[in-house]
């Protein structure tokens, strides 16, 4: 380490610190928020509350890892937002209505769910890939004619109304927790220990909660394909020079088409979460949603332009949305705000992207 | 370069018409290992379209291409590239945002299992690799894993090189090689194409710049609107003659 940086010559000590500085300031702004909320907002730093911003930000950082292979690509979707919509109305639909949930066991009905949901995703995705590869459109006209196309199919299958969904336990799925503590019961495995009741029950503590857990799996998942292989590699060859990856030989229809199917099947998934979370399935779930998914990808470092970015720089991003909304309804300041506070960041990052680059250079 | 000693590229008779325009008519054309041709002519003079037929972009519409005194047909850049052909466009065909040796195993990275049972990409395997051949080629890149973006225009051209020699051409065409360097990274293109001579690896030059097609050839082929209208040993002759073959002032030597 010490050679190479002698080596280049032009890394001295200001360059490196800024680099540093660039790399990490996401992680110390982060920081920085976490203890000024800590300290002024009652309750903020607590277990419970820190697992509530995880499970919180579960459907929007699941939404976001599709978004972060699409952007590095060189491309952008827009459609996720109601296409997570969409397929929680289908995925509503399917375990309600399509299978009998009082006489199928609960994990069937979710699997159902699951198919039907992330089915409906699926198409929107290749049809975006397909177009998108191979007709060449761009990808912002694509997917926002997808945007629109998913909008309509949620509303006209639910009706323009949300889908109940009444199945029994399907909530506490939903809302329940991977271990459960208890000083009378010790640890438990995904139920409450035997025999708590009443005042007991207030002091059961929850560990990682399903949304959470469930993120934090297709974090590592999607960390370690885009990161270690030969399809995350084609992901960043492809933002990067497109024209290269097809002199290289790479297939990189296939390979768009399989980025817009990801992107499509992950905020499908995040549409099923959503029926189990909310218990119920509407057309309009991620409109709110697709904004804040981009914008941490965004302020993760991801380029526009294509060719950078990672997935745990989308996660900090995540994370500084989620910090900042929560902190600020604890602090019981207007959530309008809100906007104003991740508006500020995501050009924040893109300044800091931007100087940072300049100095590299 | 020995008279009876077989050519590795040979164009004959080589046509090419774009509706009723003839970029490239009747050219022929023998390349021998270790020998550096400097290819010159004016602006649509047919030079990027005799390349591009030769490393598989174009079809001919005429003539037969041989390799190694076989004849080949490619449907592909790809095809060209798996016969050895590699050719170095203008752009360099990198991407920016990755470091020199994805660049060089871009499409072709070596795989290893984990867990025996996912494959990742093997990245200290084309590490070393990289360093191999980029010391081979003698060329100092400072540290590899930063991404292209980073490095000079010279050391880009280098990473370029060092791929199509990684993967063993047989025949290496660079277009406009120096056309966006300084002159200290010009010279350092000049001794690499030395380099692939000694290695027996002939080079197809195109350029505008003469000074370059001098600086290295061992023999130029002047074309002008689409023939071949001159080919002439480098150390006889002269700018201006080459010159006025270019121009059309000199009749074909």
């Amino acid at each position: 380490m010490e050679k190479t940086e002698a080596l280049s010559g032009s890394t001295n000590r200001p360059v490196r610190v800024i680099e540093f500085l660039g790399q990490a300031w996401a992680w110390l702004f982060l920081l920085a928020l976490i203890v000024i909320f800590s300290i002024t907002g009652q309750g903020f730093f607590s277990l419970f509350n820190f697992q509530s911003i995880g499970a919180n930000m579960a459907i929007i950082m699941i939404m976001a890892l599709g978004q972060t292979f699409v952007i590095i690509a060189g491309g952008i979707d827009l459609s996720t937002g109601f296409v997570m919509g969409m397929a929680s109305v289908f995925g509503a639909m399917a375990m309600t209505s399509w299978i009998d949930p009082t006489t199928t066991p609960l994990p069937l009905v979710v699997l159902v769910g699951l198919v039907a949901g992330v089915g409906a995703g699926m198409v929107a995705g290749l049809i975006n890939g397909w177009l998108i590869a191979r007709l060449q459109v761009p990808p912002f006209i694509v997917t926002l004619g997808m945007l629109g196309i998913s909008r309509g199919a949620g509303f006209l299958f639910s009706g323009g109304m949300p889908v109940p969904v009444k199945v029994e336990g399907l909530g506490q799925l939903g809302n329940g927790y991977l271990l459960y503590y208890h000083a009378n019961t010790g640890l438990t495995f995904l139920s409450p220990g035997p025999g708590l009741s009443g005042a007991d029950l207030r002091q059961l503590v929850g560990i990682l909660p399903h949304p959470l857990t469930l993120m934090i799996v297709l974090v590592l998942i999607c960390h370690w394909v885009l990161s270690r292989t030969k399809f995350g590699l084609y992901t960043y060859a492809i933002g990067g020079n497109r024209e290269a990856a097809l002199r290289a030989g790479i297939p990189v229809e296939r390979h768009t088409i399989s980025i817009y199917l990801l992107s499509a099947s992950l905020a499908a998934m995040a549409g099923v979460l959503y029926n189990m979370r909310f218990t119920n399935g509407a057309a309009n779930a991620g409109d709110a949603l697709l904004l804040d998914s981009i914008a941490a990808v965004v302020i993760g470092g991801a380029s526009m332009f294509g060719g950078e970015g990672t997935i745990i720089g989308t996660l900090i991003g995540a994370l500084l949305i989620a910090v900042i909304q929560n902190g600020l309804v604890i602090l019981a300041i207007n959530p309008f705000w809100q906007f104003i506070a991740v508006g500020i960041v995501i050009i924040l990052a893109v300044l800091v992207d931007r100087a940072r680059a300049k100095v590299v250079k | 370069m020995t008279p009876s000693q077989q050519p590795i590229l040979q164009t004959i008779n080589l046509e090419k018409h774009f509706g009723g325009l003839v970029a490239v008519n009747n050219v022929s054309l023998d390349i021998y290992p270790g020998e550096v041709v400097g290819l010159v002519g004016d602006n649509g003079a047919g030079k990027s379209t005799l390349i591009k037929m030769i490393s598989g972009v174009y079809r001919p519409d005429g003539g037969k291409i041989l390799l190694d005194g076989q004849e080949v047909h490619f449907a592909t850049p790809m095809e060209a590239r798996q016969r050895g052909i590699e050719t170095i466009y203008q752009d360099l065909a990198l991407c920016e945002n990755l470091d020199a040796p994805v660049n060089i195993f871009l499409g072709r990275e070596p795989v290893r299992r984990t867990l025996g049972l996912f494959t990742v990409v093997n990245r200290s395997y084309m590490h070393d690799e990289s360093q191999q051949v980029l010391d081979k080629l003698d060329i100092h890149i400072p540290n590899l894993n930063r991404p292209i973006r980073e490095m000079s225009g010279g050391q880009r051209q280098a990473v370029a090189i060092a791929r199509a020699v990684y993967w063993n051409a047989r025949l290496m065409i660079m277009d406009e090689p120096t056309a966006a360097l300084a002159v200290a990274e010009q010279r350092k293109v000049y001794e690499l194409v030395r380099t692939l001579r000694e290695q027996n690896v002939p080079v197809i030059i195109i350029s505008h710049n003469l000074q370059d097609v001098f600086a290295v050839s061992d023999r130029i082929v002047v074309m002008r609107r689409g023939r071949k209208v001159g080919e002439v040993v480098t150390a006889e002759t002269t700018t201006d003659e080459v010159v006025g073959l270019i121009v059309g002032a000199t009749a074909v030597a």
